[in-house]
């Protein structure tokens, strides 16, 4: 599996700012593994970074690596719907295992 | 009392845009966030780009340009022809775009809790990065196509209004309207950045597109109300026709001018004052034409200018016509007494042969302005648009203290008015009519002084003929009545002097 590269766009220290994060980083814990490399960056301290980036919501998780470019907007509470945005399946075998229980 | 005077009211910020600040009585409340809504080619972007361009030009302040839509590189690209220099202006520091245009083929999935804050953050580095005085944003409603939570954005574009308002920078947004009368914008905005709103209307009207803006409301302060036309035009941007900023203030003067007929001097009491608005109505060929190539060659044996705006015929046969009547309008020309412009009246609106009209006076500085002839403008346009035309080009005139002389076609051959001078008699300050009389089987030409302001003039109608040295007026046609009306009838010369009687 090919390494993932991410970076997470913040605005500023807030209780949504910090769910974001915990969320993104217990779904890289679980799902990843050691294959990633996470960017987190604040718009606050880096405009510039925001503004060649084009971003507008906060928080914004961008998939740079591997192809295609991803973009996630929102607190990343539901996980499943993350992994979707990532192009990742690990989460359907889970979810259809559930399913396949009688 | 000085409890009063410590409250200071709204102050505005001059937009720069011609005509836009006497509608505003003075440019946009500083400070605060101004709705622009319009619809679709309405030249919401032109006020939006100008609004910046014309603070860097006239008032070395700077501008961020928040663009939702187009794209920076495409803006840059259809503000040159306009005289805008967008790119010059980034490597000065005095433009900064925040560009919040969509990536095309990129989308974003939404999961979870957001809100706007990076656009906000990076519209304020962009105004602290280059000291903006000035934003404009445009335009609003894409990005409510893009974020699926109508009332999570107009939040936080309320967030972005307030947060102008507390580093004192004045705001436009402009918006998307669907039809020309009905809501203000979609999606509600107006309820938000509600305390100042203009309208942009591009209506179609008797098969022309007919601009106006309309200032809906300025909270705290006063603008002036109703719709006023508008054009965009080249190296201009939005030129603006303030109708009621007009002010009935032009100084009069007592001297006199010739016509470049002495008999009618004569019959106008020793000619025209040198700032009138004169008009010269008549059927065609009565030799409206004429009287106005007098008038014109009378300012060059005075050494003075003259310009002629011909709408109905061509040079060529302008100056052939001329010289048929002893006027040589080649050599004033040559010697710069004379400017001649022929344009078609159906090549432009009305608010850009105006505009252009203008710019020619100013240019040109002439002492006599002659129009020939209004009645064939007044085909391009609607009755309302022609009337608004009549009365920003005659304020004009008048605010530049030179005659201007306008002819008017009527309809019919005998008597009759036209809608020309339904709608301009008031503001002329001598109207000369032309009519034909029909008399014993042959066509006569009568002349009178309708209307002379502030003179005692001729009341009589005469007659007159044209020949080689131009226009010679004759005695009374005094034994025909009805003459104006178009049915002349022949009285004995006793019943005439029965009538006077009577009256005396």
């Amino acid at each position: 599996m090919n390494k993932f590269k991410l970076r997470l766009y913040i605005t500023g220290k807030t209780p949504r700012s910090e769910r974001a994060i915990s969320n993104l980083q217990e779904i890289c814990e679980r799902d990843l593994k050691d294959l990633y490399d996470l960017q987190i960056i604040d718009v606050l301290e880096s405009p510039q970074l925001a503004e060649n980036e084009k971003i507008l919501a906060t928080p914004t998780l961008i998939k740079d690596l591997p192809p295609p470019l991803r973009r996630i907007i929102g607190d990343l509470s539901n996980s499943e719907k993350v992994l979707l945005g990532l192009d990742l399946s690990p989460v359907t075998d889970v979810i259809k295992g559930k399913e396949n229980k009688p | 009392m000085n409890e009063m005077e410590k409250i200071i009211g709204i102050e505005k910020i001059e937009t720069g845009i011609e005509g836009f600040d006497m509608i505003s009585e003075g440019g946009l409340p500083k400070g605060r966030t101004t709705l622009i809504a319009g619809t679709s080619g309405s030249a919401k972007t032109v006020f939006a780009v100008q609004f910046l361009s014309e603070g860097i030009i006239k008032k070395e302040e700077s501008g961020v340009f928040v663009t939702f839509e187009e794209p920076p590189d495409d803006i840059r690209k259809n503000v040159i022809s306009l005289g805008w220099d967008v790119a010059k202006w980034e490597e000065e520091g005095k433009w900064a775009f925040v560009d919040a245009s969509p990536v095309v083929g990129e989308d974003h999935v939404i999961v979870g809790e957001y809100d706007l804050g990076a656009l906000l953050a990076r519209i304020e580095y962009a105004v602290n990065k280059i000291g903006a005085r000035r934003i404009s944003m445009d335009s609003i409603g894409s990005i409510f196509a893009r974020f699926t939570d109508p009332g999570l954005v107009r939040n936080e574009l309320f967030k972005i209004a307030a947060v102008v308002k507390q580093m004192n920078v004045t705001a436009i947004i402009t918006a998307e309207r669907t039809e020309e009368h009905g809501a203000i914008a979609r999606f509600g905005i107006e309820e938000f950045v509600a305390d100042n709103v203009i309208i942009l209307r591009n209506v179609l009207e008797a098969e022309k597109r007919r601009r106006t803006m309309e200032i809906l409301k300025f909270r705290g302060t006063s603008h002036q109300k109703g719709e006023y036309p508008f054009t965009v035009i080249k190296n201009a941007g939005i030129v603006a026709i303030p109708l009621s900023g007009i002010e009935l203030k032009q100084r009069s003067s007592t001297v006199r001018i010739s016509s470049g007929n002495a008999d009618l001097d004569k019959m106008c009491g020793g000619g025209f004052f040198r700032d009138s608005i004169i008009l010269v109505s008549g059927a065609t060929g009565c030799g409206k034409t004429m009287l106005s190539a007098g008038f014109a060659a009378e300012a060059a044996k005075n050494n003075q200018k003259a310009l002629i705006l011909a709408f109905e015929e061509s040079r060529e046969q302008l100056f052939r016509n001329a010289t048929g009547w002893g006027i040589d309008f080649e050599q004033m020309e040559n010697e710069g007494t004379l400017k001649v412009v022929c344009r078609y009246p159906e090549a432009e609106g009305l608010e850009d042969h105006l505009i252009l009209i203008k710019s020619i006076i100013r240019e040109f500085k002439p002492h006599r302005v002659i129009v020939d002839s209004l009645s064939a403008l007044e085909r391009v346009s609607t009755i309302r648009g022609f009337r608004e035309f009549v009365i920003a080009l005659t304020s004009f005139i008048k605010h530049q203290e030179v005659a201007g002389l306008f002819t008017s076609t009527t309809g019919e051959l005998m008597g009759g008015t036209s809608v020309t001078e339904a709608h301009i008699s008031t503001i002329t300050d001598t109207i000369i009519l032309l009519r034909y009389v029909e008399m014993f089987g042959e066509m006569r030409r009568g002349i009178t002084a309708l209307k002379m302001r502030g003179s005692m003039h001729d009341k009589d109608i005469r007659e007159f003929n044209i020949d080689g040295e131009g226009m010679h007026i004759g005695k009374s046609f005094s034994n025909v009545t009805g003459i104006l009306s178009g049915h002349p009838v022949f009285s004995a010369p006793e019943e005439i002097d029965r009538v006077k009687e009577l009256f005396k």
